[in-house]
């Protein structure tokens, strides 16, 4: 997988402007009082192929984002685009038929899977509600994809109990793939396992990703994971994405504050790099979703906060070639390959004309 | 780290067992350690390594039955606590040996104030009267960075943040100024930032303090950061074990070696494919008369699959459970 910014490759995602909103109800008529702004307008594409890695804290959005892509929710305002198709406000009963094309792998592979079905019940779930399969077409299809997902046939009749969390997680990863899906949401697929089993799952979806063709958006809060993994990342706060870049460029040289918070707080197994490493602390908790700080989302926490972030939301906007960041520290910097430097050039020049004009 | 210190607690062969339904687990198989004064032991391993039910066994933590510990001597300052009453272990918990668990949420009782629930140990250890209590209760909230102490004292655990939380945690361990502080996962449930924050305290009360602290974890990275020496769990046992510079430079024992590289680095030059730990962790269902790694062992010969290998010294206070040896690449 090529690192570059993907300019000329296909968007296979486009989201645009996405909200998603929960209501807090309450009072005596359960009347809405607020509400918890879990994604408050973000926008990214991921491009056919690649896997876009999204970071952040519990609680930052991420898992809300990942599901309200595939309109696990009814988002409250934004547009989706996948694969050319609209979906953001599309009913769930015309959803059912695109489902084949987007799946999700989930966290906890011990609640996503049904106990009282066997392994090739699970599998074989998609296969039923959505193909025209025969029963033996099914289990021919069934053991293809235990095959593919490492799983031994001759486990096909057992139980999820029977087998550990990262055999699970391959489970589920089986039934995702059932459909010959284009874009899997893979939301934390390894928060649950071992040290020594994530490498093995890691591995798999980039197995599998090579082998069909697949894309991913990777939700994690293990940033050293992610570096590995994505081509792509998207570091997440308070329900807004603060920085999406190319994986290389943002690990070498995260530009927004927080990013870079976040990676020095990564411990990195080797002693002599730990004594070395200059934390930045974050002091203070994550504010609630439900009642942000006014201007930017990160002005109550940041190192470098300014007088002007308590006031203005930063825009999030293309700092350097495929570098999107939403802070003020970059307000001066403009992007080079666009037009708008242009524009912006020419605005200034009319106002010199427009002072000499006065005078 | 003074080095010919007489060792705070001491601990000799412990033997772990629960006994189930569906047969005995052998969860801690001769585990020995010790802690000296003032210095920070890292424990390592995966779930299901017996970590946390080594540390557990120590104080009488689990219950019984299932759990029994078959063998052993736990020294604290010379008294054997395996062999102590309940009434004389619970003199201890608390007072001599504080214990900050993982998940702060479960671990403080909803019920009752954090106020309250720090001054209780120092009520009952300590003998302190209402006030005195309080009094060093506002300290300690200060002491871990609580801001607004005394108002704080009278706010239930919902209304505290998770990183809070765990610093009430840490508080109330520190409450009785114990020799011992065993700290079971604190990090695990928090955000990388918040534990960056929970990890400098740590430190910073280390200096102040001065006391012992076993930190258990599976995060390699959090040990290379904080630990004097540390201990790699396999299987129920002690599979290496030495100061941690030593350790990380040079791993002896093919899972500290595997799991080493098997964890993706941020700050170094990122590969291409990630090293895989093929199988699974053993069930252990009989005293090991093998190594318990052999299965899943790139090295694994003959004798691995007869003998459990005992923990020898290969120098400089390092030492590793393998017949393998990593420097000349051939068996011992």
């Amino acid at each position: 997988m090529s690192a570059d910014t993907g300019s000329g490759r296909r968007k296979l995602v486009e989201v645009t402007n996405l909200k998603m909103h929960f209501p807090i109800l309450g009072g005596l008529l359960r009347r809405q009082l607020g509400s918890v702004k879990a994604v408050d307008g973000v926008s990214f594409d991921i491009y056919e192929g690649e896997t876009l890695g999204v970071v952040g804290e519990s609680g930052c959005g991420k898992s809300t984002c990942g599901r309200a892509v595939l309109r696990l929710y009814d988002i409250t305002e934004g547009s989706i685009r996948i694969d050319g198709t609209e979906i953001g406000r599309m009913s769930q009963t015309q959803l059912r038929r695109l489902r084949p094309k987007m799946q999700m792998v989930f966290q906890d592979p011990q609640a996503c899977l049904n106990p009282r079905m066997t392994v090739a019940a699970i599998i074989a779930e998609p296969l039923e509600e959505h193909g025209r399969l025969s029963g033996k077409e099914r289990l021919n299809r069934v053991y293809e994809l235990m095959d593919a997902v490492g799983l031994n046939r001759n486990f096909a009749n057992r139980y999820p109990h029977a087998f550990s969390g990262g055999q699970r997680q391959r489970i589920g990863i089986a039934r995702a793939l059932a459909l010959n899906p284009k874009f899997i949401v893979c939301d934390e697929p390894i928060a649950a396992l071992d040290v020594s089993i994530q490498a093995q799952v890691v591995n798999l979806l980039e197995e599998l990703q090579d082998r069909f063709g697949l894309t991913y958006m990777f939700i994690s809060h293990d940033l050293s994971m992610v570096r590995h993994i994505a081509d792509r990342v998207a570091v997440m706060y308070l329900g807004k994405i603060v920085e999406l870049a190319p994986r290389d460029g943002l690990y070498e040289k995260p530009l927004h504050p927080y990013t870079e918070a976040l990676m020095s707080a990564v411990p990195e197994p080797d002693p002599d790099i730990e004594a070395r490493v200059e934390r930045i602390i974050l002091t203070g908790d994550v504010p609630s979703p439900s009642n942000p700080p006014e201007g930017c989302n990160f002005c109550t926490r940041c190192p470098k906060v300014m007088d002007i972030c308590h006031r203005i939301d930063p825009e999030f906007r293309e700092v350097a070639p495929g570098r999107f960041v939403a802070c003020h520290l970059h307000d001066a910097t403009q992007p080079q390959s666009r037009t708008r430097t242009g524009q912006t050039g020419a605005t200034t020049r009319s106002e010199h004309i427009q002072q000499g004009e006065d005078a | 780290m003074p080095d010919g210190a007489a060792p705070v607690l001491d601990v000799k062969d412990l033997k772990t067992v629960f006994r189930t339904r569906a047969g005995d687990i052998h969860a801690v198989n001769s585990v020995s350690f010790s802690l000296k004064p003032g210095e920070l032991l890292g424990v390592v391993g995966e779930s299901g390594s017996g970590k946390s039910v080594t540390m557990m066994s120590l104080l009488g933590l689990l219950p019984s039955p299932p759990a029994e510990v078959r063998e052993g001597e736990v020294l604290l300052a010379g008294r054997d606590l395996l062999k102590a009453t309940p009434e004389g272990l619970r003199k201890v918990r608390g007072r001599e040996v504080g214990f900050v668990f993982q998940d702060p949420m479960t671990s403080l009782n909803p019920v009752f104030t954090v106020g309250f629930q720090i001054m209780e140990p120092l009520r009952k250890h300590m003998k302190m009267d209402r006030r005195r209590a309080r009094a060093r209760a506002v300290e300690l909230l200060n002491l871990v960075g609580i801001p607004d102490a005394e108002r704080r004292l009278k706010d239930f655990p919902h209304q505290f943040s998770g990183g809070m939380r765990q610093r009430v945690m840490i508080a109330i361990a520190l409450a009785c100024d114990p020799k011992v502080l065993i700290a079971d996962e604190p990090t695990t449930a928090l955000d990388v930032t918040i534990q960056a924050q929970i990890l400098e305290l740590v430190k910073e009360l280390r200096q102040r303090l001065g006391m012992a602290i076993i930190w258990i974890t599976h995060d390699l990275g959090v040990i290379a950061g904080i630990a004097d020496r540390v201990l790699v769990m396999y299987g129920g046992q002690v599979v290496e074990h030495g100061p941690v510079r030593e350790v990380f430079a040079n791993p002896a024992h093919p899972y500290t070696r595997a799991l080493l590289q098997t964890v993706p680095k941020l700050r170094e030059p990122r590969e291409a494919k990630l090293k895989v730990i093929e199988g699974q962790p053993p069930i252990l269902g009989a005293h090991p008369s093998a190594c318990p790694f052999r299965a899943r062992c790139e090295f694994a010969f003959d004798r691995c699959h007869r003998q459990n290998p005992p923990r020898r010294d290969i120098g400089k206070g390092h030492d590793t459970a393998c017949f393998w040896d990593h420097r000349t690449g051939a068996p011992v």
